[in-house]
Formats: C-alpha cells, structure tokens, sequence
C-alpha cells in the first residue's frame, strides 16, 4: 500500500471512519470526553453519506435508540466513556436479552463516579462479564492502535449480526485520542451473514415482535440456554489474542489495549540492560471471550508471569483462571487516570527478579 | 353495519382485568390502523406494564422497551425506516415518570411518531402504587392515606400540556374511553395522530384516561365516575393542541 494512502488520525475517529466503512447506517452518543472526537466525527460523516446521526438527551436514550434501528435491521453504533457506559448497560443487556446486533465504543477513563478524564482500563470487569442484569455476556474486542480500532470496528460489526449479539470495543483515553498514521483497508469478511428476516418491519406476512420478556414457566430459561449455547460458541470460534514469545524469555507480560504498547517498551528496555529477549508478551485481543488456553500455553515456557494493567488487577483474575497455581504471578499496576511508567514497571521487575 | 374483529387485531381473549380501558383503546388502534390499510407498515412499541403483551393481541410487528425508553426505541426504528409507521403505547409511570426526558426529547425534536398515552393515574401492573399522574387525594398502595402535595408527594403532572408548549409537537388531545361517545371521540383522535404522521406533521400524542378498577379498588361503573368526578378535573378532556 502507498505511503500517501495514508491518514493521520485518531483511534475515536478511526473508530468513526470504520462504522462508515461497515455500513453503519444509525449512531446516537452523548457527550463525554474522552470520546468527544467520535461524537463530532459521527456528526459530520453520518449525514454527509446520507445515515442517521443523532445527539441523545442521554446515554440511555442514546443506546435505546440503537435498540431501535438494530430492531428495524439496520446496523447501528453508540459510544461513550465509562460513567455513561455504565447508564448503557440497561440498554445492553436489552439488545443481548432481545439478541439484537450493534456496537458499543466504550473509550475508558478513571473511575469509579465522576473519576477523571485520563485514560484507565477499570471497566473490564464490567465490559466482560456482561455490565449489566441477567446472564449474559458480550463480545469485547480491544485495540491497541489506532489501526486495529479501524479494523476491529469493521469486525464488530460482522461479529454483531452474525451471533446477533451486542459487540463492545474497549479502548481508553490513549487509544482514543492520540493520533496515528493508518491506510484504512477493511479486514476480509468472513462470516456469511443471514439476512434479517427477524427485524421490524419486513412486511412478510408474519408478525415480528422483539422482545427479552418471556413468562410462562421455563420459557425464560429456554431462551437463557439458548443464550448460553450461543456464547459457549462464541468462545470456541472467536478467541484472539498476540503473543511474542522469544526462545529464551523467562517473564511473559499479560497486557491488553494501551498496555500492550507499554509492555513492548519494557520489553526493548529490559533487553538493553540484559542484552537478551528476556521479556515475552501476550496480548488479548478478545477479552471474551478470553485466551484462556492459548495464555496457558504461553506462559507454560517462562518462569514468571506479570500482569500489567491500568486497574488494580481485573484482567489479572482472568489471568489467574487460566493458570491456576502452576506460576507464580505477580501484578503491576496503576489507576486513577495515571498511565505506569516503563522505568518503573523495569524497577518493579528486576526488584523482584522476574528475570 | 358490521361489528367486526379488525384484521391488526387477534382473535384471542385479553388478560385485562373487567372495566380496565386497555382492551378497548387496542381495539381502536386497530380499528384506524385496519381503515388506513398500514398493517404492513405499521410497528407497535409495546410498553413495560400491563400492556407489555400488545403484542398478544395486535396482529402487526411489536418491539417491546426497557420501561421508559419507548419512544427512544421508536426514534431509532422510525429514523432508519421513515415509511414504516411507527407508534409507542405507554402507560404513565412509563411515559411521565422514569421516561419523561426521552418522551420531552422525542417530543422537542418533532420525530414523526405517534404516542398513545394511557393515563390510569397508578402503576397498575406492579400493584397499583402512585404515579406522576395519581390525582390528589387518591389512595394507591404507595399514598396509604391519599396522595398529599403537603407531604411530599407532589402534585398530578400535566404531561400532555406541558408537551404542547413544544413546538415539536403538532397534535395533542386527552380523551377517556368511559361512554361510548368517548370511546369514538378517542378513536378520531387516534385516527388523527396516525394521519399526522402519515403526513410527516411531526409528534402527535393522544392521552386517554384509563379505567383501572382492580388498581383502583372499585366497580368498573365506580371507576368511571372516578374518571369523571375526579380524575377529568385534574386531567381536562379536549384538544389541547393543534397545528395539523
């Protein structure tokens, strides 16, 4: 691809440009920073290419109106930071009860309340055990660049209507608003999707009703089970994640998102000052469904296993399902809008003889 | 003339306890959806309450919402299907209460939607406890010795009129569904909100007030003198507005 191909822009716009792309044809948002650029983004590209663009009065509006367009078939966004993330989550477990598809930015900031606007990764708990009431879960995809929120915007999509399934794609304050060169090429689809026969509207002579009530008896849990078998596919089909793992690494830094980047830092770092690959990494890609076994894998060939996060140690729980007791793992961490530094995570290292 | 089941209706018998106006306020959307030949087009939005199995008993397509959130779910169908007509039936705990910011909104950005607004003064599904709407006085589960503005429980809120002074808005009329005089006067009302769309005039919204005798503790004749000595007071008949 061409070097003058490229475009210089923000992971919140990348994240934009990629639901044009997809053929989103509804976004509603909310303002709230840091992904005020997606909103203004979405404001300007949504009704230029002739799709709806709407400035709700809330967050729970905004998603409830994605309900709606999803319902009528047609595939539609919203975006938020974690405080209006958390009044989605009605909406979310709606379109996950109602097996409705659409996407859900969530760029996080620092919590919990108001918290700050600096970048955090504190809402993993929330964005992969389903956020809100009932048993569900939805598809969390993380990027770590401004290029892969492009691409894993274009993916969610196909993910959402394929497993009609809400999609959520966790980035934070780094990803959302720094700016990268990128050459927009949509991922290759490979899903072939159903067409929509479920959707408000189709005039096909059969009534269709959306709906997540279900009263008689077990008629609930039939459609819970039905869920399940959905997200027990999902978890065999859709695991991604990255890994570097050099012969003669002896720590594996678990990172995600924003952290992945810092992680490779530490890792240049730390070989400078060792003068060999000591440092390995593994990057989810997919927080659920999580690389459980893939991680184990992994962290099967190093002595020590460190999980670097922006939150107080919420991925590290998953981390600790997938190995059990077999490592010893060790957490590092910072939260509060602050980002760790590479000096001091080495620090961290080296102190406790990682490798 | 023939009395007959409208085609948008099933032929099924409702839950709806006797004297409540839910079954018959269904019969006459479907009655005017049946005589504007829209079937086809035509989506429901049903609300969290009594009336959440519309869908039972009308025979066209049905999205239900979380409790409040009708006509941001109405907003998002509409806006990305503009033929389709669209309609949300809410009650007014759902309309007035915990969703009176997306109806002022939807309302205040003059969607071409349809609000059927079913006012019975309380919360009837969960047991009959007190709404925005509940008059003074009057005894629910949650207002033991009567709804009291001195105590703190505020007065009935006057959504419809609040809603006229909107400029989004080109039609709003109160109707009850007592005496069939009414129940016709509802049905031309109804009959004008879906023509309001149909004719891309903007929000239009018809408030009936609802017989709820079970919720009410009274005889189906006794809850339609509550609507007429009491509850028509707080809540007066007629167009409020209209710019069509």
């Amino acid at each position: 691809m061409k070097e003058q191909n490229k475009v210089f822009i923000t992971g919140n716009e990348a994240v934009g440009k990629a639901a044009i792309d997809a053929g989103c044809q509804f976004y509603a948002g909310y303002p709230i920073t840091p992904q005020n650029e997606l909103t203004a983004y979405m404001s300007r590209q949504m009704r230029k290419a002739g799709r709806v663009f709407i400035q709700a009065e809330s967050e729970l509006a905004a998603v409830n109106m994605v309900f709606g367009a999803a319902a009528a078939g047609a595939r539609a966004m919203t975006s938020s930071s974690s405080p209006g993330i958390s009044l989605k989550q009605e909406g979310i477990s709606y379109l996950a009860g109602a097996e409705l598809p659409a996407v859900i930015v969530n760029a996080q900031r620092g919590g919990p309340g108001l918290g700050n606007i600096g970048p955090s990764q504190s809402d993993y708990f929330q964005a992969t055990r389903g956020g809100g009431h009932g048993d569900y879960r939805t598809i969390v995809l993380a990027p770590t660049s401004v290029e892969e929120a492009y691409t894993f915007t274009c993916l969610a999509f196909d993910l959402a209507d394929f497993y009609r399934t809400p999609v959520v794609i966790l980035s934070d304050a780094i990803i959302g608003q720094m700016a990268e060169g990128i050459v927009f090429r949509p991922p290759s689809r490979k899903y072939s999707l159903p067409p929509k026969d479920w959707a408000l509207g189709r005039a096909k002579g059969q009534q269709n009703i959306i709906r997540s009530l279900y009263l008689g008896e077990r008629v609930l849990e039939k459609h819970n089970l039905k869920l399940q078998r959905k997200y027990r596919l999902i978890e065999r089909k859709e695991v991604r994640f990255r890994q570097h793992l050099p012969r003669e690494a002896s720590l594996l830094i678990v990172a995600y998102g924003s952290m992945y980047r810092l992680a490779k830092d530490i890792a240049v770092e730390l070989e400078g000052k060792k003068n060999k690959k000591s440092v390995g990494i593994f990057c989810p890609l997919s927080l659920w469904p999580f690389p459980y076994k893939a991680l184990a894998q992994a962290c099967a060939r190093v002595k020590n296993v460190l999980v670097l996060e922006m939150s107080y140690g919420q991925m590290l729980e998953d981390v600790k399902l997938a190995l059990g007791r077999q490592k010893p793992i060790y957490f590092f961490g910072r939260a509060g809008g602050e980002v760790p530094e590479v000096d001091e995570v080495c620090r961290f290292i080296l102190k406790h003889k990682l490798i | 003339m023939n009395f007959k089941r409208p085609r948008s209706l099933k032929d099924k018998v409702t839950h709806y306890c006797p004297g409540c106006g839910h079954g018959v306020v269904h019969r006459l959307v479907a009655e005017v959806i049946d005589e504007l030949r829209i079937r086809r087009k035509t989506v429901g939005i049903a609300p969290v309450g009594c009336a959440v199995l519309a869908y039972d008993y009308w025979d066209f397509d049905v999205s239900e919402a979380a409790h409040g959130r009708a006509l941001a779910v109405a907003t998002g169908i509409k806006r990305v299907k503009p033929d389709l007509v669209v309609f949300s039936y809410q009650g007014d705990g759902d309309l007035a209460a915990i969703g009176t910011a997306e109806t002022l909104h939807a309302a205040n950005r003059a969607e071409n939607l349809t609000c059927i607004f079913i006012n019975n003064a309380c919360y009837g599904m969960t047991g009959a406890q007190m709404a925005p709407t509940t008059a003074i006085g009057q005894k629910t589960a949650t207002t033991p010795e009567g709804r009291s503005p001195q105590e703190g429980d505020g007065y009935p809120l006057i959504i419809s009129e609040l809603l006229a002074r909107l400029r989004g808005v080109c039609f709003v009329e109160r109707t009850t569904v007592i005496t069939p005089s009414d129940v016709l006067k509802t049905k031309k009302a109804i009959l004008k909100a879906f023509l309001n769309q149909i004719n891309k005039r903007g929000f239009s919204l018809v408030e009936v007030l609802s017989p709820c005798p079970t919720g009410w503790g009274l005889s189906p004749q006794k809850a339609a003198e509550f609507i007429k000595e009491k509850l028509s007071r707080e809540f007066p008949l007629g167009v409020i507005k209209d710019e069509a």
